[in-house]
């Protein structure tokens, strides 16, 4: 089964971020490591005389990725839109990973925000990736507005913890089959993105877990293998957990045996 | 007259969006503009006049996650 976000059809169920790394060229080979086909980028003011917006985008333009921008730091609608429509001018492209942060410290979505600025963005064409929390009723609106792909967090940005609640990300996987699901944010270890992939995600978002770990460059190539394992074994499907043991040698003809009298 | 730049206050002279761009250095090729929270397409940028008060953001692509 082929990954499809707004009709373009991708391999790498990993995308990845591109902040945060060691150092420009660390970037570069982590991002090349992963395999991912699509990295995020964002947009922030650029001071007097600055080039520091062309020498970043030099890096990700001899990439040759799909490059999907964010509204991260955002905390209004209107911040949210406008800073889609520059995204849109500035790369050409109507995908937006969108944002909406209602808290500093959690970083967690304005979920209404959201879903407000997603219905304006798609009116205005766009495809809007938005990033949210894991409940049912935000997705189930994501829906209704028009996203195609729907992103809920594992854990808050950053904080490595993997997925806190399997059930609701479960629960959206089962009531939402047709939309293309990727757990955004809270992944700190190749097996976090295995465990998505196994509960049949499409795809997972990372950047912190790769980029702060001691060799981000292997930690790209492991998590590359991570989502290649989950999603290989969600394919294959994985067997159904239960209370007691079962023995997996055969019972019969086990030597020394008596019946019970 | 003075408008706000990047959040900052500014004493520009510039009447139009390519001049303050312009008048205040800007060498990179990347950039988009706001325009009190309006984007100003590039191929506007030197039709587009400037009034005192405006807020104009100039962005530029930059890491993120």
């Amino acid at each position: 089964m082929s990954l499809s976000f707004y009709g373009r059809e991708f391999s790498s169920r990993l995308l990845i971020g591109s902040a945060l790394y060691p150092s420009p060229s660390i970037m570069q080979s982590a991002i090349r490591s992963s395999g991912a086909e699509i990295v995020t980028v964002s947009l922030r003011r650029e001071s007097a005389g600055g080039k520091t917006g062309d020498s970043f985008w030099k890096l990700i333009r001899e990439l040759d990725v799909t490059v999907l921008p964010n509204t991260a730091g955002c905390r209004t609608v209107r911040e949210a839109v406008t800073t889609a429509k520059l995204a849109r001018e500035l790369f050409g492209t109507s995908w937006i990973k969108l944002e909406v942060i209602a808290d500093n410290d959690t970083l967690q979505p304005d979920v209404v925000g959201l879903v407000e600025a997603a219905t304006i963005l798609i009116k205005d064409g766009f495809d809007v990736f938005p990033y949210c929390t894991e409940d049912l009723s935000v997705a189930t609106s994501l829906v209704d507005a028009g996203c195609k792909v729907v992103m809920p967090w594992a854990a808050p940005i950053g904080s490595a913890k993997g997925i806190i609640n399997r059930d609701a990300l479960r629960l959206l996987r089962d009531r939402l089959p047709d939309i293309t699901l990727v757990v955004d944010a809270g992944l700190g270890a190749p097996s976090h993105a295995a465990q998505a992939l196994e509960l049949g995600y499409d795809a997972v978002l990372l950047n912190t877990a790769i980029a702060k770990a001691k060799d981000p460059v292997a930690m790209a190539s492991a998590f590359r293998l991570g989502v290649e394992a989950g999603r290989t074994a969600y394919e294959a499907g994985l067997m159904d957990a239960r209370d007691f043991a079962s023995p997996s040698t055969p019972v019969v003809g086990t030597p020394f045996w008596h019946a019970v009298s | 007259m003075r408008v706000i730049v990047n959040g900052e206050q500014r004493e520009i002279a510039s009447d139009s969006v390519a001049a303050l761009l312009r008048e205040l250095d800007y060498e990179g090729t990347h950039f988009a503009i706001a325009l009190n929270y309006d984007v100003v397409p590039k191929s506007r940028w030197s039709e587009t006049p400037l009034n005192a008060g405006d807020e104009i953001e100039i962005i530029t692509p930059r890491q993120g996650g």
